[in-house]
């Protein structure tokens, strides 16, 4: 569904990814995990039309994107929830669903969608008019992947839903994190820092150093190899 | 947003050719006064489109001002004496001339606006408002060596065609365009540029257009303005327009509150005001307002009228 050949990307004179390559197959939860500066951010953001790749091919469904617009991208149906929750913190929680649908047109399809992230955020119904800057940390993170919901997505990018959010939501989100791509077949790449938590929900994962896919195979492998988990799962 | 904004904006309409009607029996001083608040406020809406709503901030709208002001006097400069004669038109003749004089003038800003706005609109913050202020200093210097146009003696004999009507049926004008647009849903996408870009272009916005259509938008307006104070002034300098002036309309946006467009309708109207009542202490008259204004911002950093809860993080 996804398949980046040679991706290089960098900023100014420094390189952030040094000719990276991997596929992902329709339906899958996909894990990119790695310390800080592993050039994860920078891997999404490249996909997304963000930013743009120094050298590599981005291709999503067959077709050439590495360079289109960001909003072109998202019409294909790539959606991205960027890291750190980027809410629309001056908007209300339903206005910023609105803008998630912002390519949509067809107003049939849009509230089908908007039940659906209701029913599996039913939090956010409770707080539909209220304004997403005074959302907590778990409720914004939510909010972000309703709001990428709302583009009717084939394929979801999440950079790190886990960040700064209380424990016990974050396991919620991880759930839901697996019913939306279950149920709605819709494939996923995740981007975690918490590699435990990556490697039990996802199938396939790839571990990334300074710019090198450094180790890649089936998560529940990678979970039990010695150097992984000496290096990111703590012992 | 009153509830029915078409009803209001034909009411404001009402409203101004009323003022107009009665106009005979009003103090000329107080007229006047009125009149320079309503071009300052059709200024701060304009730009808060630009620098509130769309969080871009722009040092350059006296610049746009300018074109407007001298685009429209040159039309009717050019017009009046052509088609009216030496006696002059009728009101209505009059009228449909400085109509088209505004929008010439508005269209030109827009323009200006455009050229200015597609390669500058990449740079953020800082970067931005130094390019804005530089071009908008361009635009003054040009105008200032342009002989046709008068050069650093400016425009002279320009006919007083701005009444209390035209710029009280332009301040409506702008409030509904400004007020509509920033709460339709084509319209969420300036606030959605302003809280986060990257989000924004995450969920598909094309954040570079929605940059450049505020900025067009709020350079028509400053270009109408600009058309009201020449043909309000009837002499319009170069020096006029000078980067003081943008600053000044900055200063209400910022006073009002970024994103507020009763706020900033208030703060305009405080900032033209407090000169003319200042004028008792002479002398002293521009220190005390900058001391005032010293005072305010100290005491309300996040806008004087800003009561909205949550608005206040930018």
């Amino acid at each position: 569904m996804l398949r980046i050949t040679d991706l290089s990307v960098s900023y100014g004179a420094i390189s952030a990814l040094d000719g990276i390559s991997f596929a992902i197959e329709q339906g899958a939860i996909v894990t990119l995990i790695g310390g800080n500066g592993a050039g994860k951010t920078t891997t999404l953001r490249t996909i997304s039309g963000l930013l743009r790749p120094k050298a590599g091919r981005i291709e999503f469904l067959g077709e050439d994107i590495t360079k289109l617009r960001p909003h072109q991208i998202v019409a294909r149906g790539l959606c991205h929830v960027p890291e750190g929750r980027m809410i629309f913190s001056n908007l209300t929680v339903d206005e910023n669903l609105a803008m998630g649908a912002y390519l949509q047109s067809d107003d049939e399809l849009i509230a089908r969608n908007r039940d659906y992230v209701f029913s599996i955020f039913p939090r956010l119904k409770e707080r539909i008019r209220q304004m997403a800057g005074t959302l907590s940390g778990g409720e914004q993170q939510m909010l972000a992947i309703g709001r990428a919901l709302m583009g009717n997505p084939k394929f979801l990018m999440l950079d790190e839903p886990s960040l700064g959010i209380a424990p016990r939501l974050i396991s919620t989100i991880f759930e839901k994190i697996v019913e939306i791509n279950q149920q709605h077949g819709i494939t996923i790449l995740l981007v975690e820092q918490n590699a435990n938590l990556a490697l039990e929900v996802s199938r396939t994962a790839y571990v990334l150093e300074t710019g090198h896919i450094v180790m890649q195979g089936e998560s529940k492998q990678l979970r039990t190899d010695p150097q992984l988990k000496a290096t990111y799962l703590g012992g | 947003m009153p509830p029915k904004p078409h009803l209001a904006l034909l009411a404001a309409l009402l409203f101004a050719f009323g003022v107009q009607h009665f106009s005979d029996q009003f103090n000329p001083y107080y007229l006047d006064v009125l009149t320079g608040i309503g071009i300052n406020v059709i200024l701060a809406v304009s730009l808060n489109l630009v620098n509130g709503y769309t969080g871009q901030f722009s040092l350059g709208h006296a610049g746009f001002m300018s074109v407007g002001a001298y685009l429209s006097a040159a039309v009717t400069l050019y017009f009046a004496p052509r088609w009216f004669g030496e006696d002059g038109g009728t009101a209505w003749q009059e009228g449909g001339l400085f109509l088209m004089a505004l929008l010439a003038g508005g269209l030109s800003a827009a323009f200006a606006g455009l050229l200015v706005g597609v390669p500058s609109l990449r740079l953020k913050g800082d970067y931005l408002a130094l390019v804005t202020l530089g071009f908008g200093e361009i635009i003054r210097v040009t105008f200032q060596n342009v002989e046709s146009l008068g050069g650093a003696l400016g425009l002279n004999g320009i006919p007083p065609y701005t009444t209390i009507f035209w710029v009280l049926a332009f301040v409506a004008i702008t409030i509904f365009v400004v007020t509509c647009l920033v709460n339709s849903t084509y319209g969420r996408g300036f606030l959605a540029t302003r809280d986060d870009e990257i989000a924004s272009e995450a969920v598909g916005l094309n954040t570079t257009r929605y940059k450049i259509v505020a900025f067009v938008i709020g350079a028509f307006f400053a270009g109408i303005a600009g058309g009201l104070y020449g043909h309000f002034k009837l002499t319009i300098t170069p020096t006029g327009f000078d980067f003081t002036k943008s600053i000044e309309i900055v200063v209400m946006v910022i006073l009002g509150g970024m994103g507020n467009t009763l706020g900033v309708i208030l703060a305009a109207i405080l900032l033209t005001l407090l000169p003319e009542v200042l004028r008792p202490v002479a002398e002293y008259r521009m220190v005390l307002y900058s001391f005032l204004l010293i005072v305010l911002m100290l005491a309300r950093p996040q806008g004087l009228f800003n009561f909205k809860f949550g608005k206040s993080k930018a």
